[in-house]
């Protein structure tokens, strides 16, 4: 059972839009409030507005479950391979070595107020992004398979 | 009559909390070291305006690991329970 034109329509055209606001959340999460799992869950409503509006078997073809299943892996796997990347290094688990560094998002800030540079704050951009894509894909994925169940007799 | 001893009991019970929270004086916390530290120290150690972020992913990190394993344990468990509506068990990519 898939819902009239006009909502479909509208979830075509909304989908974009949710899915960039998401991506920005999750991008802009060392400077902006948000960050990795309020944007993953902005983005998860994209995939919930799409789920709402067509046929399940439609949805299950057009969200494609494997994808999701690496996102969750490899956003976790991300996470931890950035922590563990800086006892290579010398170290300690989970200390940001980007930050200061000059390097990939290692600006340096100055103190006190200041309008904010998106290429600074060390591994923190990093882990936001690996959570943010374990966000998306998880919380699709329970989306996917509660609404799943929706119509079916029996159980 | 029962209800209505409920409600009484509700509302008693609110009215000593709201008493016990109108004692406290707010802006000024017993212990705040920790914040001081954070608010001085977090732009120069971690490069980072948000502070909130700072503490979540840094200074914080290992608790945000352990919230990451349990969003993914928990979608471990919703794909176990509602597999059979998923395609049923003749599905081919399951």
């Amino acid at each position: 059972m898939q819902m009239s034109k006009i909502v479909r329509l509208s979830a075509d055209i909304m989908y974009p839009f949710v899915v960039i606001f998401g991506l920005y959340v999750i991008m802009h999460g060392h400077i902006t409030p948000g960050g990795g799992f309020q944007g993953g869950a902005v983005v998860a409503t994209g995939a919930a507005l799409v789920i709402v509006a067509y046929a399940f078997r439609d949805v299950k073809a057009m969200i494609p479950k494997v994808l999701l299943y690496l996102q969750e892996s490899g956003g976790l796997l991300l996470f931890i391979g950035a922590g563990l990347a800086g006892m290579l290094l010398g170290f300690p688990f989970f200390f940001n070595w980007l930050a200061n560094s000059g390097s990939l998002f290692g600006m340096p800030v100055p103190i006190g107020p200041n309008p904010g540079e998106l290429n600074t704050a060390g591994f923190l951009p990093v882990m936001n992004i690996a959570v943010g894509i374990e966000v998306w894909g998880g919380l699709s994925l329970v989306l996917l398979y509660m609404l799943s169940g929706v119509g079916k007799e029996g159980y | 009559m029962k209800r209505n001893l409920t409600i009484l009991l509700l509302l008693v019970f609110a009215g000593i909390l709201l008493a016990l929270a109108a004692g406290f004086t707010y802006g000024t916390p017993l212990a705040s070291d920790m914040d001081d530290y954070f608010i001085r120290f977090g732009q120069a150690q971690i490069a980072t305006n948000n502070i909130v972020t700072t503490i979540v992913f840094d200074y914080r990190g290992f608790d945000t690991l352990g919230e990451s394993t349990v969003l993914f344990t928990a979608v471990i468990g919703v794909s176990l329970m509602f597999r059979r509506f998923f395609g049923g068990e003749d599905d081919a990519d399951e």
